[in-house]
C-alpha cells in the first residue's frame, strides 16, 4: 500500500512506539524563539539537566519582541542568548541578523524535505512547504527536544487537498488558504496533516507555498505538506550544492518524500481555484470568511504588512506594485514589517521600500510584534486593521481590536482607500 | 499525580481559544505563578466573570468542541494550573493544547456531545461539582441534587504521563 508523505517521514524517523497509538520521532531540526523557550531552559536548569543533545540541530532566534520593549522582554532574549552561548548553538540570530521564525529559518536553508521539526510557535507547520513534517508543540514537548531530539505524536491522517487552475487576477495563495479554512473550519482538519497537490501548488514559489501551509494551523491541522519538487531544489540549491551532483539529482533524492499515488487519504478535497475571489476574514474566527465583494467599504484604522504569513519579499512586491504612486487614505495609519534583514535589504534595492515610505507607511524592523499585540503597533480598543497576518481572534491584534485577514495585495488596496478595497481595479 | 475533580467552571461556547485563556501580552512573564491573575482574561461569554468567585473556585472546566485552538502556548495550560485547574472536560481539543495538558500531569478529557449536554444541565447549580478518576476513566457529575457518571478514554500514552506527573523525566529515562 502506497503512503502519504508524513507517513514516509514517520517510517524513516520512528524510534519506538512506547505505547499503542504514540510515535516518538528523531528529530532533524529544533527551533526556538524567546517566548515559548525561556521556560523551558528555566525549567532544564532547576531540573539539573542543562544539555542539548545537538546545537547543530537547534536554531534559535529572538523574533516576537525585537530590540525589546522592557525589562522582561529584555530579560526573555537575554535568557535564550546566555543559553545559546553557553552550548554553542552556531545558529542563533540576534537583532541585526534576526527575522521572523517561520520566514528567517527557511532563508538560512535549515529546512529540507523528509525533515521532522519542531517549535514552540504554532505556525511551525509553514516548513512543511517544502515537504517536511512541521508541527508546533508546547513549551514541555520543546524541553524534550531540546534535550533528547525526540518528540511524541500520534500518526496523523492525512488530508489531500487537490488545488488545480490558474490563479484569477488578485488572487494569491493567502486567499486559497483563507477559502480552505472557510470551506472545513477552525477544527477541520484536527490531528490531521493538510496534504496540498494539484497544479495550483505546482506553479507556486516557494514563498506562495509556505503562506499556504503557515495557516494549517488555523484549520487544526498538524502540518501542512506541498511535495518537493524542482522549485523546492531551486530555492534550497545555494545550500546543498555540494550534497548533489546536480539539480536533477538533488530532485531524484527528495522525491522519495512525494506521496505515493496509492495512498490512503482520511479524506480528498478538490479545490478549483478558477473561480475564486480575494478573501478576507469577517469575524473572530479564520474560518469567517466572505469575498472582497461582501466586505468592500468596511472602515479601517491601521493597515499592516509583514508576519510569517506574508511578510516575505514577493509579498512585499505585490503590495508596492499598488501602492506605488498613491498615499495612504487620511483616516488610515499603514505599518510595514519586512519578516527577515535580507528581505528588508533586497526591499530596498528594489526600491520597495521608497514607495511604502512615500505612501507614508512607518517601516519597522523585521519583529512578530503587531501580529500577536505584543509591540510595534498593538490596537487600542474598537479599532480595526487590515492584517496580512494569519489570526483574527478577539484581541489579537490589541484588546478590542478587530482583525480582518487579506493578501497583502487587498491590504495595499485597502491602504489607498482607508477600507476593505478589491486590489483586481490596482492590477 | 495531581488529584482530578472539585467545582466546575461551565464555558459554554466552542473553539475558545488560547489568546482568550491567556493574552498574548502576559508571554513576557518569566514564572508561571505571574500569569494567575489573568485567567480566562479576554472571554466574553454572558455571566462569565473571569474574576469572579466561580472562576477562583474552579477545579474543572466543562466546554465544547476545539477548545484550545490557536497558539501552542503551554501558559494555557499554566494558567489553569496556578489557578487549582487541573481538567478540562470538552467535545474536542486542538491538537497542542491537548498535548500541553497531558505533557504537564492534567487531563483533557473528550465526551461526546450527548454526555455534555447533560452535564451542561447543571451549569446553573452553583454547586456542581465533578469527580474524576483517570485510572478507571469515569467521571461523576454531581448537581442540582443528582449525581450522574461517565466514562472516558484517554490514550494509553496520555494516561501514563498523567501517573507519571508529565513528560520531560518519562522522556530523559527512556530516550
Amino acid at each position: 500500500m502506497g503512503r502519504t508523505t508524513a507517513e514516509k517521514i514517520f517510517d524513516a524517523h520512528l524510534v519506538n512506539e512506547p505505547f499503542p497509538g504514540t510515535k516518538v520521532l528523531r528529530l532533524d531540526a529544533v527551533l526556538c524563539h524567546e517566548i515559548t523557550t525561556p521556560i523551558a531552559i528555566d525549567d532544564l536548569i532547576r531540573r539539573d539537566k542543562d544539555r542539548v543533545f545537538d546545537p547543530t540541530k537547534i536554531k534559535a532566534v529572538i523574533d516576537h519582541v525585537t530590540p525589546s520593549k522592557d525589562t522582561k522582554t529584555a530579560t526573555q532574549a537575554k535568557i535564550l542568548r546566555d543559553w545559546a552561548r553557553r552550548h554553542a548553538i552556531k545558529d542563533f540570530f540576534d537583532i541585526g541578523a534576526n527575522g521572523v521564525c517561520h520566514a528567517l529559518f527557511p532563508e538560512k536553508g535549515f529546512i529540507r524535505p523528509g525533515y521532522t521539526v519542531i517549535m514552540g510557535d504554532s505556525h511551525t507547520c509553514t516548513h512543511g512547504a517544502f515537504g517536511a513534517f512541521a508541527a508546533g508543540i508546547g513549551t514541555t514537548d520543546l524541553e524534550v527536544g531540546i534535550l533528547k531530539g525526540v518528540c511524541a505524536f500520534r500518526q496523523p491522517k492525512t488530508i489531500k487537498f487537490n488545488v488545480n487552475g490558474v490563479l484569477p487576477k488578485g488572487v494569491f495563495a493567502k486567499d486559497v488558504i483563507l477559502h480552505i479554512i472557510g470551506k472545513i473550519g477552525v477544527n477541520g482538519a484536527t490531528d490531521r496533516v493538510m496534504e496540498f497537490h494539484g497544479s495550483t501548488i505546482d506553479a507556486m514559489t516557494m514563498e506562495s507555498r509556505m503562506t499556504l501551509c503557515n495557516m494549517a494551523i488555523e484549520a487544526g491541522g498538524t502540518s501542512g505538506i506541498c511535495q518537493p519538487d524542482m522549485t523546492t531544489v531551486e530555492f534550497l540549491w545555494p545550500f546543498i550544492s555540494n550534497d548533489f551532483a546536480s539539480k536533477e539529482a538533488a530532485l531524484a533524492d527528495y522525491s522519495q518524500w512525494r506521496a505515493d499515488d496509492d495512498a490512503e487519504y482520511d479524506q480528498v478535497i478538490d479545490i478549483d481555484v478558477t473561480t475564486l475571489q480575494p478573501t478576507i476574514t469577517f469575524g473572530y474566527k479564520p474560518d469567517q470568511v466572505k469575498t472582497v465583494t461582501e466586505m468592500a467599504g468596511t472602515p479601517l484604522d491601521q493597515i499592516y504588512l509583514g508576519s510569517c504569513t506574508n511578510g516575505r519579499l514577493e509579498d512585499l512586491r505585490i503590495a508596492a506594485q499598488i501602492l506605488k504612486g498613491h498615499k495612504l487614505a487620511p483616516n488610515v495609519r499603514g505599518i510595514l514589517s519586512p519578516a527577515t534583514p535580507k528581505i528588508q535589504q533586497e526591499a530596498i534595492h528594489e526600491g520597495l521600500i521608497d514607495i511604502f515610505m512615500e505612501a507614508g507607511f512607518c517601516v519597522t524592523n523585521p519583529t512578530c510584534g503587531a501580529c500577536l499585540g505584543m509591540s510595534n503597533g498593538v490596537l487600542a480598543e474598537g479599532e480595526v486593521c487590515a492584517s496580512t497576518t494569519n489570526r483574527n481572534f478577539m484581541g489579537r491584534m490589541g484588546k478590542g481590536g478587530m482583525v480582518h485577514l487579506m493578501s497583502p495585495a487587498t491590504a495595499a488596496a485597502s491602504a489607498i482607500e482607508g477600507k476593505i478595497a478589491d486590489p483586481r481595479k490596482y492590477l | 499525580m495531581k488529584t482530578f475533580g472539585g467545582p466546575v467552571l461551565f464555558l459554554d461556547r466552542g473553539d475558545i481559544n488560547t489568546d482568550e485563556i491567556i493574552p498574548a501580552k502576559y508571554l513576557t512573564e518569566i514564572t508561571k505563578e505571574d500569569l494567575k491573575p489573568y485567567i480566562l482574561e479576554d472571554l466574553k461569554l454572558p455571566g462569565f466573570d473571569p474574576v469572579g468567585p466561580k472562576t477562583r473556585a474552579a477545579k474543572v472546566i466543562v466546554s465544547r468542541a476545539n477548545f484550545g485552538c490557536g497558539s501552542s502556548r503551554e501558559h494555557a495550560p499554566w494558567v489553569f494550573e496556578v489557578n487549582g485547574i487541573t481538567a478540562v472536560i470538552a467535545e474536542s481539543f486542538a491538537r497542542i493544547f491537548r498535548q500541553n495538558m497531558f505533557n504537564c500531569g492534567m487531563a483533557a478529557i473528550e465526551l461526546p456531545k450527548a454526555d455534555l449536554d447533560l452535564i451542561f444541565s447543571h451549569a446553573d447549580d452553583q454547586d456542581a461539582t465533578m469527580e474524576i478518576d483517570i485510572e478507571a476513566g469515569t467521571l461523576t457529575m454531581a448537581g442540582n441534587g443528582q449525581q450522574q457518571a461517565f466514562s472516558f478514554e484517554i490514550s494509553p500514552f496520555d494516561k501514563a504521563l498523567v501517573l507519571a506527573g508529565g513528560w520531560v523525566d518519562y522522556a530523559d529515562q527512556n530516550y
